[in-house]
């Protein structure tokens, strides 16, 4: 009795970390593109990066219960690091990821502070302004930024010192695609562990997360700063790829899309950022083929539709038709819970 | 011996209200200590300030003999002392089994492991088993928590404070609310609670305090009012008056 129970125990704590038939078939065909669908990579490798930033807003928003609308500041700032150093003469891609990824990590670090604290209006409020703060530090700083102009003059190495960036965006795309994936697979081994654990617990309530002994700042402040990194080498790998950084990148309208892109795809299954960015891109060049002026009225309407209708019961809808992959996604309360999560 | 839990000149004012007036308190090794009082008598205040969600204006919190006054919740939990809530607080999307996995593996310091799942180890999967068993909660495990009936939540939510394996354990009225059919069940776990913690029981229900505490404490309006042994507070005329009333009276 006792040790079928912890056989019981210990097999139904291990699923959690299994990888399931469907999100392998995910990755497949998402390599497959690669040799499928080779007049596409310009596109695909935009998916890529999208998906990767929604991942990052995930990791906060889906996991830990924090809102955001100023996600872009760290995207931005990994874009501009990474172009900034391009164009500097450092033109290692990697070398790029790297220092963008902690460039965005200290910023995270230092602006979790603020953001920790207060409600989730405080919340949105405060990442708003971040954002916005480094928008106008980036328009201003022309000598360093371009400024309105843009960042010009970037020239990338080859990736690895062995592939050279092509025109027709098919290296881009394979190096979006592994980095985006190789950040999966961390991001996903963090949800399923202890300390995921501990973050969905705070997402779910706080007052007993506290109660059985979890430092829930100190959680929240990790993961914050995690989620940045993510953002930011999401902004530098759209900076290297496209080879031009403009104040785009910190604009109001990428945190209001990548938000958009995890509503679209689900919060708080990882997959949600990746599906949704496919949904909100191919919509968005379908609808803009057809009519260019009008595919954001599209896109609203079907925004407002998905939220009405509500995508859980979609998502439900279609679980019960696939068994196997139950289990897992299972878990997702309402997305936006307050984390009152004071003294710092 | 040093109390489990010792409370010495504890003040909380709330503007001009004194919520807790001037409490000293002691609770022993392995006591089975109620405390007892009316309505707004302060009893809430008093376990957030054990247990660290409030600061105190003025006094000194003890655990195990080491001053915790200053210390933030969390670290409290660390130091060996839980708490259960009496409106449940618990993880609705999750599991039992996670919600105890999760318990355990941030007492064994696992909560910074961010790279292993929890059941790759043995200590915690045995833990969360013989927890499991102690509470009756082996059959639902794998149940999602807000689906559980509310005995069985009500069983978690101990559960869960044990699984901090706390020295003392604060139970926040914890048969309120359930049914009749599931109430056996849970005044039989608390009961057969081991030893080792010591427990102060908040309780609204009278037959609950005669049948589990050896001790009790009754506050009213912020102060400890008296404290004695059962039999001593409840033939108590004055505690009669102020707060048994009829229902020792019979």
């Amino acid at each position: 009795m006792l040790s079928n129970t912890a056989d019981s125990v210990r097999a139904s704590l291990n699923r959690r970390g299994r990888w399931k038939i469907g999100e392998i078939a995910f990755w497949l065909v998402a390599a497959s593109t690669l040799f499928l669908l080779p007049e596409r990579h310009l596109i695909l490798n935009e998916i890529a990066i999208i998906g990767l930033f929604a991942l990052s807003l995930d990791l906060i928003l889906g996991y830990a219960g924090i809102v955001s609308l100023g996600h872009a500041a760290f995207f931005g700032l990994g874009a501009y690091a990474a172009g900034i150093l391009a164009r500097d003469g450092f033109a290692d891609p990697l070398l790029g990821l790297g220092v963008a990824a902690i460039a965005a990590a200290v910023l995270g670090f230092v602006t979790s502070f603020l953001v920790l604290r207060g409600s989730d209006l405080t919340k949105l409020m405060v990442t708003l302004g971040v954002a916005l703060v480094l928008g106008e530090i980036a328009n201003q700083a022309s000598w360093l930024t371009g400024g309105a102009d843009g960042l010009q003059g970037i020239a990338m190495g080859p990736i690895l010192g062995l592939f050279e960036f092509d025109i027709f965006g098919t290296t881009a795309y394979t190096y979006s695609l592994v980095v985006t994936f190789l950040l999966f697979v961390v991001a996903r081994r963090i949800v399923v562990s202890p300390y995921g654990l501990s973050l969905r617990s705070i997402r779910d309530n706080a007052l007993r997360a506290r109660a059985v002994g979890i430092p829930v700042n100190r959680r929240l402040v990790a993961i914050y700063t995690l989620s940045a990194a993510y953002a930011g080498v999401a902004g530098a790998l759209l900076a290297q790829t496209t080879q031009f950084v403009s104040l785009d990148v910190l604009a109001f309208h990428r945190s209001a899309d990548v938000m958009l892109v995890l509503v679209i795809g689900g919060v708080g299954y990882l997959y949600g950022g990746l599906i949704g960015a496919i949904i909100f891109k191919v919509l968005q060049d379908v609808i803009s083929a057809w009519t260019p002026q009008y595919w954001q009225f599209w896109i609203g309407l079907i925004l407002v539709l998905i939220v009405l209708a509500g995508r859980e019961r979609l998502t439900e809808r279609v679980r019960a038709l696939w068994p196997r992959s139950r289990g897992r996604t299972v878990d997702r309360p309402q997305p936006l819970t307050t984390t009152p999560a004071r003294e710092v | 011996m040093t109390p489990a839990l010792e409370t010495k000149g504890l003040i909380k004012r709330f503007g001009g209200l004194v919520a807790t007036d001037n409490v000293t308190f002691r609770l022993e090794q392995g006591a089975r200590h109620a405390l007892i009082g009316p309505n707004g008598a302060g009893k809430t205040t008093f376990i957030n300030l054990l247990t660290g969600v409030i600061k105190p204006t003025t006094g000194q919190i003890i655990l195990q003999g080491e001053d915790i006054t200053g210390l933030r919740p969390e670290l409290r939990v660390q130091r060996g002392l839980a708490r259960t809530f009496q409106i449940n607080q618990l993880f609705p999307a999750m599991t039992p089994l996670e919600t105890l996995g999760l318990a355990v593996s941030e007492r064994m310091g696992g909560g910074r492991d961010w790279w292993r799942v929890i059941g790759s180890k043995t200590a915690i999967v045995d833990e969360i088993v013989e927890i499991a068993q102690r509470f009756r909660l082996t059959d639902v495990l794998d149940e999602r928590t807000s689906k559980l009936a509310y005995g069985k939540q009500r069983l978690l939510e101990i559960a869960v404070a044990f699984a901090c394996r706390p020295r003392v354990l604060l139970l926040d009225e914890p048969a309120a609310g359930v049914p009749e059919a599931e109430r056996h069940e849970l005044l039989a776990t608390v009961a057969a609670l081991p030893r080792d913690v010591s427990v102060l029981l908040i309780e609204h229900d009278m037959d609950l305090v005669f049948s589990f505490a050896d001790r009790i404490s009754v506050l009213v309006n912020g102060a400890l009012f008296t404290e004695g042994t059962v039999e001593e507070v409840s033939t108590d005329p004055k505690v009669r008056a102020v707060y048994l009333g009829e229902s020792v009276d019979e």
